[in-house]
């Protein structure tokens, strides 16, 4: 009875975001435009013999920049802004009365958007093929599953993360200055830019420790089939997930409690 | 006839005058609402600093294991980096906040209220905010700068610094001119928030030598988005590699750029039709 409750809850969501989401399509499709950043990077990379010094390949190196293109596309996220638009519109009131968290309603928000961007991020994926026939290449069934499952988790961690920066809006008004303090880090040391087998051996230390690596770096290589230990690299997505979750419950609790509506 | 002459330039100062009161008007309304937030400036702060450190990290990741990157030596490189970070810089303080304004204006019909002014609407449009944190973009590019003028044992003279100052000028009139071009675009499309983001993102590309990319990326940042005018050209002029065509080049692109920008808005503003009618 409360699972059909609930489930009904979910699909219901899922349904008003995704056709909300398709109005703004548009949008979406040039949003997925200004994700194409890995493929410059490629272009350097190739460009310059570049890759010869990290044992890369030219044609593994292409896949790895269009499966972070990928992993990119579908690990967006930016509930803090919409967090952060909703609470000084005092759009937070009302849906802190409703019997659901808010916050669900921002993640259906993300997944429906993501449903929306497939199709455009396929598209872009065509071209680059067009540019790079010789990097064409079909992953296996489980490969394909297992990196689906790291792109949802790296997806998970940064909605975490965000959320717990997005309750700080009940302190301070505007919380997106702290996000994009934090996309410094997430831009440069996640892979996008770089693999992060390239970076130097005083960062590689440390690096594999933090969350960073396997928002895109790891189910990248997944994807591409570079060699990547797959059962550690999800088990560190799982726990940073354990490890982030009670702390946006702890902050979420807090920041209701000291939540004084707009105006009052 | 003289006297003709005579009044059209009293006119002009007049109006200079008028329109420099009027930002120093802009400038203090903004100064003092964007201080409000003061700890937000600092945060602002500490993401520049952060910004630059991944930059230059990334560069040295390109120059591990070679020596120069399209013809680049890191130094050199850096002065790329530099040059971008003063531009992001006055891009966040003044085109940014200004220009998704316009975004605003449109969606809201705010923009009756600024066409109604008796002042030139662009002017109000993009000078009316500034975002005091981006002048510490600005002061972080130019110590950069100083620093790789030192590394790179450059002889200040007054020829260099004439030169470098009219590029660098020129590079931030293309880059007012791509911004207020994409945002004037609001008019038809009601919502082109996310086209600034695609500019954006391709004016990353800023960063880095424009010969490092192959020959088609090449011609097409030279020709559509002319980013190699943007930072490539004012690097060349400071290192003394560019040869006088490319300045000359430049001043004439910017010159274009310009011009077409202002018709543009003049052309795009017959088309408006206010919210809701």
């Amino acid at each position: 009875m409360i699972s059909s409750f609930i489930n009904h809850k979910i699909f219901t969501l899922l349904k008003v975001q995704y056709s909300n989401m398709l109005e703004y399509r548009v949008e979406i499709a040039l949003w997925a435009i200004s994700g194409i950043i890995p493929f410059f990077m490629l272009n350097i990379w190739t460009n310059n013999n570049l890759n010869e010094s990290i044992n890369i390949s030219d044609v593994m190196l292409s896949r790895y920049f269009l499966c972070a293109f990928f992993v990119r596309q579908f690990s967006v996220v930016w509930v803090v802004f919409s967090f952060e638009e909703d609470s000084l519109m005092g759009k937070v009131s009302p849906y802190l009365i409703q019997p659901l968290n808010p916050f669900f309603r921002y993640f259906a928000q993300h997944l429906a958007e993501q449903i929306t961007r497939f199709p455009f991020a396929l598209i872009i994926a065509f071209f680059f093929f067009i540019f790079n026939p010789e990097s064409i290449w079909i992953p296996n069934i489980g490969i394909l599953f297992l990196s689906t499952i790291s792109t949802f988790l790296s997806f998970l961690i940064q909605f975490l993360i965000q959320s717990i920066v997005a309750c700080l809006c009940f302190w301070t008004e505007k919380a997106s200055s702290i996000e994009r303090l934090l996309f410094i880090p997430t831009l440069f040391l996640s892979g996008l830019l770089a693999p992060v087998v390239s970076f130097p051996s005083y960062v590689k230390s440390w690096i594999y420790l933090t969350p960073f690596p396997y928002l895109i770096d790891f189910p990248a290589n997944l994807l591409s089939g570079n060699p990547i230990n797959v059962s550690g690299g999800l088990f560190m997505q799982i726990l940073w997930i354990l490890l982030l979750f009670p702390i946006f419950k702890k902050i979420w609790f807090a920041g209701t409690k000291k939540y004084t509506a707009m105006g009052s | 006839m003289v006297r003709r002459n005579k009044e059209i330039y009293c006119y002009g100062i007049m109006n200079l005058t008028k329109y420099l009161k009027v930002y120093t008007k802009f400038l203090h309304t903004s100064l003092a609402s964007e201080l409000e937030y003061k700890t937000n400036i600092l945060i602002d702060l500490i993401t520049a600093i952060l910004s630059l450190i991944g930059s230059i990290f990334l560069l040295s990741i390109f120059f591990q294991n070679s020596g120069s990157i399209g013809g680049w030596d890191f130094e050199q490189a850096l002065i790329i980096q530099g040059i971008y970070t003063i531009l992001n810089g006055i891009t966040n303080t003044w085109f940014n906040p200004n220009l998704t304004e316009i975004v605003k204006h449109i969606r809201e019909g705010t923009l009756d209220f600024v066409l109604l002014k008796p002042i030139d609407s662009q002017f109000f449009i993009s000078l009316k905010k500034i975002a005091p944190s981006g002048f510490l973009e600005i002061i972080l590019g130019f110590c950069l700068l100083l620093y790789c003028i030192r590394i790179n044992q450059i002889n200040l003279n007054t020829s260099f610094l004439t030169l470098s100052f009219i590029t660098i000028v020129c590079s931030i009139g293309i880059l007012y001119s791509l911004w207020f071009f994409i945002s004037t675009t609001t008019i038809w499309f009601i919502k082109t928030w996310n086209a600034t983001e695609v500019l954006r993102s391709f004016l990353y590309i800023g960063r880095f030598p424009l010969n490092s990319f192959s020959f088609s990326l090449r011609v097409f940042f030279s020709i559509f988005i002319p980013i190699a005018f943007i930072t490539t050209i004012p690097s060349e002029v400071i290192l003394g590699l560019s040869q006088l065509w490319k300045i000359f080049l430049e001043v004439v692109v910017a010159a274009v750029f310009l011009f077409t920008s202002r018709k543009f808005w003049v052309f795009a503003l017959k088309f408006y039709s206010s919210a809701s009618s």
